[in-house]
């Protein structure tokens, strides 16, 4: 009887299906000054993403000879919580700052240019759970805004279990309360996945579950990149005539 | 270490070391004879450090963790007055490679220590409700404290092992007589007692190298991997914990790597849990 998502009849706290997402919207063009970038509305969730480069890189001594270096901070702002976040890197932003480049490494094609390096700052301004694979998600479609060369885009999803039950895309008060929460990032048409952390406890039979609706999520989460996208070539169409 | 694959893949000795890994693994076989899914040779010893309330000595191969407890009283988290509190920290130590320089944690460090912390916490090993003196007010913190003192691959696994064999042997002050206590140094002198531990998180890392899984990657398999993927199971077969260190996965990968993990974790536990002499009640 636990965790049958979708045919439960369970309603979350916020009044959602488990397999619904909360309300999402990306835009991209959202500095002038930035390569490329990219803002991502997820339920309260509030992420801006600037990328620069490929530009050269500093130190010299620290270039990568035959490809560029990704810098990415993931940076929560002070007043993004309701407790204020100091705003120096806790040691939660330094680990998801690694495994967020870890993951967007594995799409862009770094080999392309060597000695340079592409930084992506993201800033979440306001945070509502799930920041990191939403993160994600409006990073890709910042580095394709800035016309950097992909194998595919990465698109994040979170999944969990809460009372029981397998729900989509994770609240800040699910993650309070509940079991676990499993965020994932994936190139959707390379069908690889390219970042997988899990806090608390399931079963296989229920990670399996849990990853198939994520899959689901994602799908969604990544049509909506590439509406982004075709909105910002148009807008460029519509500048030039 | 995974930054260590960037720095290393630099030198000629090292590039060779992984095309060897990689012939190796494509002629079906692998470094020191050892199979596929079988670890390196493991040693444990606790109780190591005599001035810790607990701690021990991991060896995988080359690999080498120490871990060791101590503990502190002070002030519950807003949000949870009736529990413990739980700090885990660790470092590569500068003696553990050419490429460890002293300072600041790296990214990979704090990763590092992030995994150890998350197996336990989330497996519940220990119960916290025990470590109340008054609550909402006084509580005892326990600090596991790690590092890494040289590297050969595989950090995770080592530094893991070596965190839950400490915390197995650990005995800790009596929250009962706690009440008056108000620094580390009265605390050290108070009656101790067994740790309430109710789990024993087993962690096991695997790499995906030519298609093929590796579990216990050394340094070598690990700069030539696809992917690496470390999963923890609680004593119930349930996952309390995961991380992809690096790479991409196929997802019938990431199901293969759970069962593979699964397996391990239930053949480590049997030997840690003799080693230590720690038995369920």
């Amino acid at each position: 009887m636990s965790g049958e998502s979708g045919s439960s009849g369970y309603v979350r706290r916020d009044g959602r299906r488990p397999d619904e997402l909360r309300p999402f919207s990306i835009r991209t063009g959202v500095f002038r000054n930035a390569d490329g970038s990219a803002e991502i509305k997820l339920g309260g969730n509030w992420i801006v993403v600037a990328v620069y480069g490929p530009r050269e890189h500093f130190p010299k001594s620290q270039l990568s000879q035959d490809k560029a270096i990704l810098n990415c901070r993931y940076h929560m702002a002070p007043y993004s919580t309701s407790e204020r976040k100091s705003p120096k890197p806790s040691r939660r932003e330094i680990e998801l700052s690694k495994v967020i480049k870890t993951a967007l490494e594995r799409a862009i094609l770094l080999d392309q240019y060597p000695e340079m390096c592409i930084d992506v700052y993201i800033e979440v301004l306001q945070a509502a759970g799930s920041t990191r694979v939403a993160s994600i998600t409006a990073a890709s479609v910042a580095l394709a805004d800035a016309g950097i060369p992909m194998r595919d885009m990465v698109v994040g999803c979170s999944v969990g279990k809460v009372d029981g039950q397998i729900v989509l895309d994770i609240s800040e008060e699910e993650d309070k309360e509940g079991e676990a929460d499993l965020p994932i990032a994936i190139m959707p048409n390379l069908r690889k996945i390219v970042l997988l952390q899990m806090d608390g406890k399931m079963t296989h039979d229920e990670i399996k579950r849990a990853f198939e609706l994520a899959l689901k999520g994602a799908m969604q989460l990544h049509e909506e990149q590439i509406r982004a996208l075709m909105r910002r070539i148009e807008e460029m169409g519509e500048l030039k005539r | 270490m995974i930054a260590v694959r960037e720095l290393r893949r630099a030198t000629l000795m090292d590039m060779l070391r992984v095309k060897e890994a990689k012939k190796l693994i494509r002629d079906n076989r692998r470094a020191n004879g050892r199979g596929f899914l079988e670890y390196r040779e493991i040693t444990i010893k606790t109780n190591v450090i005599e001035k810790a309330y607990g701690s021990a000595y991991v060896s995988i191969g080359d690999t080498i963790a120490i871990a060791g407890i101590h503990f502190d009283v002070g002030t519950p988290f807003p949000d949870s007055p009736n529990e413990g509190i739980l700090i885990s920290e660790g470092e590569v130590l500068p003696t553990a490679s050419f490429y460890v320089e002293p300072g600041p944690p790296t990214e990979e460090e704090i990763e590092l220590s992030r995994i150890v912390d998350r197996g336990i916490r989330s497996s519940g090993m220990i119960d916290l409700s025990k470590m109340v003196v008054v609550p909402g007010e006084k509580v005892l913190k326990l600090f596991i404290d790690f590092n890494i003192l040289n590297d050969d691959g595989n950090l995770v696994d080592a530094a893991s092992l070596a965190a839950v064999a400490a915390l197995l042997t650990t005995k800790y002050p009596n929250p009962e007589e706690v009440i008056d206590i108000n620094n580390a140094q009265e605390l050290s002198r108070v009656k101790r007692i067994p740790l309430p531990v109710r789990d024993v998180p087993i962690t096991v890392t695997t790499a995906v190298v030519e298609g093929r899984y590796l579990v216990d990657p050394c340094l070598p398999e690990e700069a030539a991997a696809d992917a690496i993927l470390t999963i923890t199971h609680t004593r119930n077969d349930e996952v309390c914990a995961m991380q992809l260190l690096t790479g991409e996965l196929d997802y019938n990968q990431f199901f293969d790597i759970l069962d593979i993990a699964l397996e391990k974790s239930r053949e480590i536990r049997r030997m840690l849990l003799s080693q230590v002499g720690w038995s369920d009640d």
